[in-house]
């Protein structure tokens, strides 16, 4: 199950992308119940998601399959594996830089502040550090614009969460 | 509470029964409605980035409301469609804010800084809330409101800082939106019920907290708030709203209720 792709990143799979939560597998009734973890309350990938994986673990053999969707604790991009940050970049989205496999820091509450705090997000092209946001809003909920000041290039780059 | 009534369907809609459902309703409706009224920018936005933005918006919005109606609709077995596509205008429990026509870009913008950072403050109390669900579910949905927040407030400061006409038309938008704001922070029985068994939050604290945000974002924009009488519109929380909430409805349930139970 865990290498279902992710519908909109299919180049990694739900496994590398952090959504796949606790499993409880009943061996005698052949039945599985999956806890998932969606990135964005309103990801439209969401819907596609719930069936590849119903599928793939019916195609496995199982022979009833529950999944539910929980949101405590949420997703962070910090779930995202070693693995899955290294696919990323090689399709030209700036994997998250925090350390992977550790959890999203409980910080305190920001007030509105304009402006944010230069982030460190490396180009995937070409490496340079120095980057710049071009919009917090990109093409999956997940994602944000940014462009390299070193090469020009524009690129998508996995949203911190706040 | 609203009286059961029959839809053109024949499906009856009816009322939540707990009062907690009753406040999840009023604040998905909250979001479907500004998520509708957002997503109508598409194409029409002044250009490609904030057309982006104000699409994903729209789709965090309508993530969380599809989750509060869920909510809402749990003890009597209603779900989310049924709730927001069979319900008429009397039956919606949204704050007037949010259904008001989008006017030009300054009004979308200065209606989503003062309701988002309403949401905001929001969120982080009920992230504490003695109701499970609406706890986590408050945790996960402010992470994504500071960026709403944040998006609406550089866009309010370059607005009424910037040229004598954005200044105009923000300045407009803030006098025609402010009676409004008064809405979301109405306490009444219910709300004051809920707060005190820890589930809602305090309306008074929220306002506390918007206010000196907003003040600060108004004064880093050179819009002060001008004086608009004491003229405070409400009723949405009971049922009674403007026409513009029909004229939405009329467009945004027309599928479903041509195609009851159609599928893709």
């Amino acid at each position: 199950m865990s290498s279902v792709p992710d519908p909109e990143m299919p180049y990694i799979t739900l496994g590398d992308l952090g959504v796949v939560g606790a499993v409880r597998i009943d061996e005698d009734a052949r039945a599985v119940h999956v806890e998932l973890t969606p990135t964005y309350l309103g990801c439209p990938a969401t819907e596609v998601i719930q069936q590849d994986v119903k599928a793939a673990l019916l195609d496995a053999g199982w022979r009833s399959v529950a999944i539910e969707l929980r949101f405590d604790p949420p997703w962070t991009p910090e779930r995202i594996t070693r693995q899955g940050r290294a696919k990323l970049a090689a399709e030209g989205i700036a994997p998250p830089t925090g350390r992977a496999g550790s959890k999203g820091t409980d910080s305190a509450p920001v007030f509105v502040t304009l402006g944010r705090p230069p982030a460190e997000v490396r180009c995937p092209h070409c490496g340079a550090a120095q980057t710049d946001l071009l919009s917090a809003f990109g093409p999956a909920p997940c994602q944000e614009l940014r462009r390299c000041a070193a090469c020009r290039e524009p690129f998508p780059a996995i949203k911190r969460t706040r | 509470m609203t009286e059961t009534r029959a839809t053109e369907t024949g499906v009856t809609v009816r009322p939540v029964e707990k009062p907690v459902e009753e406040y999840a309703l009023r604040l998905g409706d909250d979001a479907l409605l500004l998520s509708h009224r957002l997503s109508e920018w598409l194409t029409r936005a002044p250009d490609l980035e904030e057309e982006v933005a104000l699409a994903n918006i729209a789709l965090d919005l309508l993530g969380q409301a599809r989750y509060l109606l869920s909510l809402a609709g749990q003890s009597t077995a209603q779900d989310e469609d049924v709730l927001a596509f069979r319900r008429s205008d009397r039956e919606y429990r949204n704050a007037l804010i949010v259904e008001l026509p989008n006017g030009d870009f300054a009004h979308t913008i200065l209606r989503l800084l003062f309701f988002s950072t309403y949401q905001r403050a929001l969120y982080r109390a009920l992230a504490h809330s003695a109701d499970a669900s609406l706890a986590a579910f408050a945790g996960k949905a402010l992470s994504e409101v500071e960026y709403h927040v944040e998006y609406a407030a550089g866009w309010a400061v370059r607005l009424g800082d910037g040229t004598e006409e954005s200044h105009d038309r923000a300045a407009a938008a803030v006098a025609e939106l402010w009676p409004y704001t008064a809405e979301l922070f109405a306490a009444d029985d219910l709300v004051n019920a809920l707060a005190n068994e820890g589930i809602a939050a305090d309306p008074a604290v929220l306002h506390a907290e918007w206010s000196e945000q907003i003040e600060a974002v108004l004064a880093q924009a050179t819009l002060g708030v001008e004086p608009t009488g004491t003229w405070r519109p409400g009723g949405g929380r009971s049922g009674l709203h403007t026409e513009a909430l029909s004229y939405l409805l009329a467009e945004m349930q027309s599928v479903h209720r041509a195609h009851p139970g159609a599928a893709w």
